[in-house]
């Protein structure tokens, strides 16, 4: 562990056992660090996993899974890829992957911000979950694979599409498959088979496409993408058909 | 403090990782050869994957001067099994060779079984007695023999110019253990067990091999029971009390014996669903409709990212609603397939290419023509 000025540590992970990396990271923020910076990160799992301080945690490098799970504060940011269950079960603070994402994005996140540059995998969103003034918001500037938004109760899932080649599906099969709150907005047509059946198509009203373009300018100016003009039109946008699409079934 | 002993102590503590198996293919697609370091520092860099409790390899390419000859790669419990295998494989086979498999003194590896390996060829009279089967049908039989009928003995792998080595312990231990530093391939395959459905012991570590086929895997096969019964049919019997044994014999029986090409093989494992049929094309829907009826038993339900490993490289292949993780990569003639993403870059930092698997799609990597093997 280093100073490299007065209120930032950096820590090599070179070869540093998940656990051992945590501790030390931990160790720092416990003297109220603001800035903690890790390199040659390569597979540790946990990084962040559930702080709650307000610091910003820059990683170079691949981290492992589970990436900011439970976290409730820190402003992470990956120059690198990031493996399967980034943001898992995140409460507050924010995931800037600068690469492309695994499984299970945000799998039940419950608040904060996600933001991925390229594009995730299956299981995007998976059941994130909105509370009060909790509502996580989930960007992925590429594509998803199936399942996005599946058993999603809250929250917003985000598709921009973004440099995708012609024949790679802007999202998969299954999507928002047994939804019953939150919107998924993604820039792009899908066909109706890829929906799951609880979730429909509805406009998108004024005040929802101004949050929406607020969102875009934060994306772009996170990963330094000059330009992002989208129209209205080119977006789907889908809402659950019901708040309990299960509930008959418990009905004798 | 170095990490090791630092991990030593949680685990004195009693803290325990959450795991989930680990698989690796590594190889090089122009047939060069190189020492099985890379698949264990692969394989090693998901050592939280594993429980300890199995690891194991896949080389081929090891056996240049006998590359004529069926390696047997056997495990026995004691010496009469050894010997009782021996006069059984005489009857129907000359050793050429054989030898105890090299291993080192390593602390860490619990009580070993015998390891055997013998490279043979098939006597002329086995041939004859057998005259519908051809040579690899023959030593299908030989194997299933011995891991049916001679108590304390199985057969790790019965390839050409390639072997398993494995046992109980995590992965990058096992390698060690075999000394696979030593020994130069041009495709490994690697294991890091985490046993959820049968017990850890030396034969039910990953990968399993039947003649050159070798099947690393990550997770469970919930039609275990469907896919042993269709497989008994073709003279294939379960012996080694894991699901993934199914995997490798399902390959043998779709691709060797029925010459399949890959992607009927691989729709018949991981079937498209009947929705995404009904979406075809008519020509595409007929033959998915096909395969799904009449290689019904080959469908492998339940979670799964597997590696098969051949003499013409590998196959990687995804559940179809993608339960487990794969990743792939390429860089110059090397190719990869990972659980993790850290897999790769540890040995090879920044690689050309990486992407994800798709559920049921298999991933191939392909020896060229013209290179060794």
């Amino acid at each position: 562990m280093s100073v490299r000025e007065s209120n930032t540590v950096e820590i090599d992970a070179r070869g540093l056992d998940h656990r051992v990396l945590n501790e030390r990271v931990r160790a720092a923020l416990e003297k109220d660090v603001p800035e903690i910076v890790l390199r040659n990160v390569c597979g540790q799992r946990y990084i962040g996993a559930g702080l709650t301080n307000d610091a910003a945690i820059t990683i170079h490098g691949v981290p492992g899974n589970d990436l900011a799970c439970f976290m409730t504060g820190p402003r992470v940011s990956v120059h690198g890829n990031a493996q399967d269950g980034a943001g898992n079960t995140m409460s507050a603070g924010s995931i800037a992957v600068h690469g492309h994402a695994g499984d299970v994005l945000a799998y039940s996140m419950r608040g904060g911000r996600v933001l991925v540059r390229d594009r995730a995998g299956y299981r995007a969103g998976i059941h994130m979950k909105a509370y009060g003034d909790l509502s996580p918001v989930v960007v992925v500037g590429g594509t998803v694979r199936d399942y996005a938004g599946e058993y999603m109760a809250g929250g917003t899932l985000v598709v921009l599409g973004i440099g995708r080649s012609r024949d790679e599906p802007l999202a998969g099969d299954f999507l928002g498959t047994g939804m019953h709150g939150g919107d998924i907005y993604l820039r792009g047509s899908v066909f109706d088979w890829q929906l799951g059946r609880e979730v429909g198509r509805v406009p998108i009203d004024d005040a929802a496409w101004e949050w929406l373009m607020a969102l875009n300018r934060e994306f772009a100016r996170v990963f330094g993408i000059a330009d992002l003009r989208f129209d209205r039109e080119e977006f789907t946008h889908l809402k659950p058909v019901s708040h309990r699409p299960y509930g008959r079934i418990y009905v004798h | 403090m170095t990490p090791e002993t630092t991990k030593a102590a949680y685990v004195r503590r009693g803290e325990k990782d959450m795991s989930g198996c680990a698989i690796v293919g590594v190889m090089s697609e122009a047939g060069r050869r190189f020492p099985g370091d890379i698949a264990i520092r692969a394989i090693g860099a998901m050592h939280e994957r594993s429980n300890g409790l199995g690891g194991g390899f896949a080389a081929y390419g090891i056996y240049p001067d006998r590359s004529d000859q069926y390696a047997f790669h056997i495990m026995f419990d004691h010496p009469g099994a050894e010997e009782a295998t021996r006069a059984y494989v005489e009857r129907h086979c000359v050793i050429v060779q054989d030898e105890a498999i090299p291993t080192r003194a390593l602390e860490v590896i619990g009580p070993r079984p015998i390891l055997q390996r013998y490279f043979i060829d098939l006597r002329p009279k086995a041939r004859e007695r057998y005259y519908g089967l051809t040579e690899e049908d023959i030593v299908v039989r030989i194997v299933m023999h011995i891991n049916c009928e001679i108590e304390g003995a199985f057969v790790l792998s019965s390839g050409k110019n390639m072997g398993v080595f494995k046992g109980v312990g995590y992965p990058e231990d096992i390698g060690r253990f075999f000394r696979l530093d030593e020994y130069e391939a041009y495709s490994w395959l690697a294991h890091g067990r985490f046993p959820t459905n049968t017990t850890g012991w030396w034969g039910g570590a990953h990968p399993f091999g039947l003649l050159d086929w070798a099947v690393v895997h990550n997770g469970e096969v919930s039609s275990y029971g469907i896919n042993r019964r269709y497989l008994e049919n073709y003279g294939y019997h379960c012996a080694l009390h894991t699901d993934t044994e199914v995997i490798a014999y399902l390959f043998d029986l779709l691709m060797r014996q029925q010459s399949l090409p890959l992607e009927i093989a691989a729709m018949a494992m991981a079937a498209p669903f009947w929705s995404r049929i009904e979406r075809m094309g008519e020509e595409a829907r007929e033959l998915a409709r096909t395969v799904r009826i009449v290689c019904g038993g080959a469908l492998l339900n339940g979670p799964f990212s597997i590696v098969v490993g051949h003499r013409g490289g590998m196959i990687g292949l995804n559940d179809r609603t993608k339960l487990r993780p794969m990743v792939v990569a390429r860089h110059d003639d090397l190719f990869f397939i990972a659980s993790e993403e850290a897999a790769v870059r540890t040995v090879c930092p920044t690689p050309d290419h990486v992407w994800h698997a798709e559920g049921g799609v298999p991933i191939v990597g392909a020896l060229k023509e013209q290179a060794v093997a």
